[in-house]
């Protein structure tokens, strides 16, 4: 069923092998091979229900795929110990869609269990650094809100600080600019840039947002729907000059097909 | 037939002829027509319906003469053309006005779903697809392992979410649990007195109220209560976490959801049991007292004596153990069916729903078991 991979690229952080990942019972992508490298922002793109989503959990390792492997410093995400899955879970910041945050905690408290879980740092140090990282996204006045106070846009932009608390070394995000107005989706942007710049951060994100593709995405990988696989992978101006053709109707059409 | 007009189609196309209206199949060589003459709008459904095709080739719909047509003429001639292409026919449309074609060929740009041979090549690497018994007996498992980590101090439980279940299982749920028992402590008073009156044997009564609500019915009731109230509460939460993500969001992080989630409320169900049942099994004996006293002539002084008499540290700690074990399944049964809960709102009522009557039924076939056993034990 799985196909062994012995390759390991020197520049790879995740590297997926001949990957197939199922939604329930039906498989909506086959045969993904590609590398993500260290430090490079990789956008994932294509029509909706195509299984962008369902690939991003299985690189965080959250489901299980129907072939092929997902590996992580050469080392398979799906195999070993709970143990050894969640340490390497634990390298990864994950950004959910509706933003997931734990409704029974306030938003600091959402942001400070993964500093109590992983850190031995005190509790005011916990809150100082819960407290920055939602003010980088524009929430330092959320501290003490539970998420139901929260608007749509906000709980994503407190998912991404989630995200960001333990300065992860991958950062998995799903349509984070979705639901958010044009500034706070630009500021997302230039925070998303900022932490691959400036903390060597690894990207990648499920985006509708052809905009904020262009803006920080080095490479673009697109999945088809029809034929359930992977049609096109480069950087996106490349993609949209000499892309095949459904792409590059798919990227003029700023991603509404 | 009358079709709700969805959108007015092009002024061109308007011009109803309403008796004109015809739709007329013909089997030429090789190919079948179906010509649309009129308003259409006002015709049967029927003309849709692909005849014989079989030997053909082609399916012509020619359209010079159709004057009006409506959403509902659209979404037949759309699905008749799925359904000659599935076939292997070539669909060719010639005269339809224009709006008419526009509206199929933006229908026809829709992706068609997966074909068949879409599963799962591999249905064992999925995860299950339900709360059946081998899932059951996974998640049995997992609490096990959790509690085991925890006892060893390998894993926190948040002292803060104990708290608050303690406050939802004990203070909230105990006047529907003394209500209850005190009904059942009641009833059992009517039913035992009257029959022991058959023999004269009312004195006793103290003996039947106190001996049934200490040994059985306290944690009975106080077993369905909560598998109403907190069972359901469990399964919601957690179906409504699952729904949300927020479960995977802990999972991404290698937390134990089990050790995060259920732990808690395990423990604090099982810490409020024994006040519970201890209040529920006391409102039982107490609700008894008047009916032993009105209407079967047992004096308060007899009734009190003989309960004093009656109360035995063996029915005490069978009870409480039942108790205990009841609740302990009305935990696991609503954590299970919440972790298990599909995405969505109707997944979560699903859950909960679910919580409840697996929650009784395993008290139900618990109580009979332990009552089994304890008798066959001689106790």
């Amino acid at each position: 069923m799985s196909t062994p991979l012995n390759r390991t690229l020197p520049d790879a952080v995740i590297e997926v092998c001949g990957l197939g990942v199922a939604a329930g019972s039906r498989v909506v992508q086959q045969g993904l091979t590609f590398e993500v490298r260290r430090g490079e922002v990789l956008a994932i793109a294509g029509p909706s229900g195509c299984g962008k989503s369902t690939l991003l959990r299985h690189l965080a390792g959250l489901e299980r795929p129907v072939a092929g492997q997902v590996l992580c410093d050469g080392r398979d995400l799906h195999r070993g110990s709970d143990d050894e899955q969640a340490v390497l879970r634990r390298r990864m910041g994950v950004m959910f869609q509706a933003g997931a945050l734990w409704s029974s905690m306030s938003v600091g408290e959402n942001l400070m269990l993964p500093l109590r879980l992983f850190t031995l740092l005190p509790r005011d140090e916990r809150e100082r650094q819960a407290r920055f990282k939602l003010a980088l996204v524009g929430l330092d006045g959320a501290f003490d809100l539970r998420p139901a106070q929260l608007s749509g846009g906000m709980r994503k932009r407190a998912a991404l600080a989630r995200a960001l608390v333990l300065d992860p070394e991958v950062l998995l995000l799903d349509e984070p600019g979705s639901g958010l107005d044009p500034p706070n989706a630009a500021r997302l942007d230039e925070l998303v840039a900022h932490s691959r710049r400036h903390l060597g951060t690894t990207v990648v994100m499920v985006s509708h947002t052809m905009d904020s593709v262009f803006a920080i995405a080095d490479r673009l990988l697109f999945l088809d729907e029809s034929t359930r696989t992977m049609t096109a992978l480069g950087p996106p101006q490349e993609l949209l000059a000499t892309g095949p053709p459904e792409v590059r109707a798919f990227l003029r059409h700023g991603g509404r097909t | 037939m009358h079709h709700r007009r969805m959108s007015e189609p092009p002024s061109t196309d308007v011009a109803a002829h309403a008796g004109e209206a015809a739709a007329q199949w013909r089997d030429g060589s090789g190919c079948w027509t179906l010509s649309l003459r009129g308003d259409v709008r006002s015709l049967p459904a029927a003309w849709a319906r692909l005849p014989d095709v079989a030997g053909c080739a082609a399916l012509v719909v020619e359209g010079h003469e159709l004057l009006a047509w409506d959403a509902a003429t659209a979404a037949r001639l759309w699905a008749l053309d799925r359904e000659a292409r599935a076939r292997g026919l070539e669909v060719v449309h010639q005269g339809l006005p224009e709006g008419l074609v526009a509206l199929l060929a933006l229908a026809g740009t829709a992706p068609v779903p997966a074909p068949a041979d879409g599963t799962r090549p591999d249905e064992s690497a999925a995860p299950s697809p339900g709360p059946g018994a081998g899932h059951t007996l996974a998640f049995l498992g997992a609490v096990l392992i959790a509690t085991g980590r925890w006892l060893r101090g390998r894993s926190t439980v948040r002292l803060a979410d104990v708290v608050e279940q303690l406050d939802h299982c004990g203070p909230r749920s105990l006047p529907i649990v003394v209500l209850c028992c005190a009904l059942v402590g009641l009833m059992l008073a009517y039913m035992g007195g009257a029959q022991l009156g058959r023999i004269g044997a009312q004195g006793f009564l103290a003996d039947v109220v106190t001996v049934g609500m200490l040994r059985e019915l306290a944690g009975l009731m106080a077993g369905v209560m909560l598998a109403g109230r907190i069972g359901a509460a469990f399964a919601a939460q957690l179906g409504t976490m699952q729904a949300g993500e927020e479960i995977d969001a802990l999972r991404v992080l290698g937390v134990d959801p089990v050790a995060h989630l259920v732990l808690p409320r395990l423990l604090a169900l099982l810490a409020m049991a024994p006040a519970l049942y201890a209040f529920g099994a006391l409102a039982g004996i107490i609700a008894a007292w008047p009916a032993a006293t009105l209407a079967y002539g047992v004096t308060s002084a007899e009734y009190w004596a003989q309960v004093a008499r009656a109360v035995t540290a063996t029915d005490l700690w069978i009870g409480l153990f039942k108790c205990m074990v009841y609740v302990a399944l009305v935990a696991l049964a609503g954590c299970q069916e919440g972790l298990a809960a599909g995405r969505g709102a109707t997944a979560v009522g699903a859950a909960t729903t679910a919580a409840v009557v697996k929650g009784l039924v395993w008290i139900v076939a618990a109580a009979c078991a332990t009552t089994v056993v304890f008798t066959a034990l001689g106790y």
